[in-house]
């Protein structure tokens, strides 16, 4: 029986010839990552059960990205805590305020994560790494204490859906509206338990910005792992960042999916989902009645610094509407500079927004613009749920850079080609 | 063993209330185990029991408080349709026994006798006479389920 790329990944690091769905295996860990939430309780499993050491001290990450710098006296006791444990086992990859940026946008760009490796985190948008054609996964914290001192961990081998990519992208047309369109197809557990294959001619139309913005909201259609086949966008991608040897794994002829779903890229439009779920997917076109107080443009979805770029190509010598909010959240602080040095922060600036250093921040409803009851805000994050950004009352419509930015100057729910 | 059976989507707020989460204490999250659909659930388990139940049992939050709860009113194994990703994963981490098993979870009625063998993966049901094939676990799982959990287990063979 053939295989698929996350099953030869994982057999790969199980030393098996062969896995199949639904297996239970034991596998090998390249990459083993915490934030600022999840590492603290991970901490507390490592020490109550008695760990005095670390798998290797170069391949554990902790991030410092939700609440930081830190908003409260909780979240800074839960750095603290970080801090002092990274310091103790002298962990290579901590990630502290000065350098650290969203873990998803961090790790990539940091060269932390290869094709065909295999990664776990304590967050569940760690799928982001299968734009790269890593096996990428999200787990609890008894996972993460346990993993940080064994570096293995067991999976259930996943059975796969084929995404078909052909066509053509349109101007403004992002892998957000790819993944958001397909979300709404699929539903919110239309991939549950199972890994997204991307696969197709169409692939080469999308950017790895487009492709590590697909794979980190797999989670969001219940997957496992979304993941791309490795091309020459990869290799340029991971030219330079990552200098240690990596793999390829391409799918069997015979792979076995549980389905195929086909995405032609010249039917796709601006996608919009409205609240309280991801797969509530609408044309941008259609929220022209819908009032908006507040944008966010920034997250591990889009906040690298092409989604600065989208934004800022729209901003241009335009102005946010009166009343409308617009926060800018470089990602990292590489992102951040680059917004400096290219003259985007300016455009920002001049348009009426704020920039922020880089933090999760109002993704998750933690700091830096949370909503009131009865306010809307067009985020470029992932989950719309209900009091995700705030109050039981407010509204997120999750949309691309492009989108937000285009809303953000019409006071209301754009299409991009409305501004110009 | 005595089969509980339940239906589809049986959520994380239904094994264990988020109103009791401040609670670590395994005897106290039993005590309040299912109680938002069977509130007499834990008067009537007997030590062994097991849950029968539907698709995607323990889907909604990762509390791994829910798992715990189970184990400690003392189900010997949940087997269901299908469970939710995490759920699946906290289960054995913490050492409580589950087996997917669609057909079982279908033929098998409430109150039936059942029996599994975690070895082999057969579920019997001695109340119709009817046996099931459930993928066995693999040894390292097994163990770390007979060693009650994943820290337990990897602290013994740290040791
Ligand atoms: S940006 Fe949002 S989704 Fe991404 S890691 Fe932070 S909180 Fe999670």
């Amino acid at each position: 029986m053939g295989m698929t790329m996350t099953q030869k990944i994982l057999a790969a690091h199980a030393k098996l010839n062969e896995v199949h769905a639904g297996q239970l295996i034991q596998a090998d860990l390249d990459l083993v990552l915490g934030n600022d939430i999840t590492s603290p309780v991970a901490i507390n499993e490592f020490e109550a059960a008695g760990f005095d050491s670390v798998y290797d001290k170069s391949k554990i990450v902790l991030v410092m990205d939700h609440f930081t710098p830190n908003k409260d006296i909780k979240s800074a006791t839960q750095c603290k805590q970080c801090r002092t444990f990274a310091k103790k086992f002298d962990l290579k990859n901590f990630f502290d305020v000065g350098s650290m940026g969203i873990e998803h946008a961090l790790l990539p760009e940091q060269g932390l994560a290869a094709p065909g490796e295999a990664i776990i985190g304590a967050d569940s948008h760690t799928c982001t790494y299968g734009a790269l054609g890593a096996f990428s996964t999200g787990v609890g914290s008894t996972d993460l204490g346990a993993a940080m001192s064994v570096g293995y961990t067991w999976f259930k081998v996943p059975a796969a859906i084929k995404v078909n990519v052909t066509g053509h992208k349109r101007k403004f047309i992002t892998g957000k509206d790819l993944i958001l369109y397909l979300i709404g197809k699929i539903g919110v557990d239309g991939a549950l338990y199972k890994s997204l294959e991307f696969s197709g001619e169409g692939l080469k139309e999308l950017t790895m910005a487009d492709r590590l913005t697909i794979a980190n909201m797999a989670i969001e259609a219940g997957a496992k792992n979304g993941i791309f086949p490795v091309d020459d966008i990869t290799r340029e991608y991971l030219q330079g960042r990552v200098k240690r040897e990596w793999h390829s794994y391409e799918p069997d002829d015979d792979a076995e999916y549980e389905s195929v779903v086909d995405i032609n890229l010249d039917e796709l439009d601006c996608t919009v989902a409205w609240p309280h779920l991801p797969e509530n997917a609408h044309s941008a076109r259609d929220g022209k009645n819908i009032k908006i107080d507040q944008i966010v443009i920034g997250s591990c979805t889009n906040g690298r610094i092409e989604d600065m770029e989208a934004a800022a190509e729209i901003f241009k010598g335009r102005h946010l509407a009166s009343g409308v909010r617009g926060i800018i959240i470089p990602a990292t602080q590489n992102v951040y500079r680059e917004c400096i040095k290219t003259g985007l922060a300016e455009i920002f600036l001049d348009a009426g927004c704020v920039i922020s250093t880089p933090t999760c921040g109002p993704c998750l409803g933690g700091h830096m613009g949370v909503m009131a009851a009865g306010e809307r805000c067009v985020s470029t994050t992932n989950r719309n749920f209900v009091g995700r950004m705030g109050h039981t009352e407010s509204e997120v419509y999750l949309a691309s850079p492009y989108v937000a930015a285009a809303s953000g100057i019409l006071g209301r729910i754009a299409h991009p080609e409305e501004v110009f | 063993m005595k089969a509980h059976k339940y239906g589809n989507h049986v959520d994380t707020d239904v094994i264990i209330p988020a109103r009791y989460l401040a609670s670590q204490d395994e005897k106290e999250l039993a005590s309040h185990c299912m109680e938002d659909i069977d509130k007499d659930f834990h008067k009537k388990i007997q030590p062994g029991d097991i849950i029968v139940a539907g698709l995607n049992f323990g889907c909604g939050s990762s509390r791994e408080h829910a798992p715990l709860a189970i184990k400690a009113s003392g189900i010997s194994c949940v087997i269901a349709k299908s469970f939710a990703r995490i759920f699946y994963r906290n289960a054995i981490n913490i050492g409580l026994a589950i087996l997917e098993c669609s057909e079982a979870a279908e033929g098998i009625s409430d109150g039936d006798s059942v029996t599994v063998n975690f070895d082999t993966g057969l579920i019997t049901d001695e109340t119709n006479n009817k046996t099931y094939q459930a993928e066995p676990f693999p040894e390292f799982i097994k163990k770390m389920i007979s060693d009650g959990g994943l820290m337990k287990s990897l602290k013994k063979s740290k040791a």
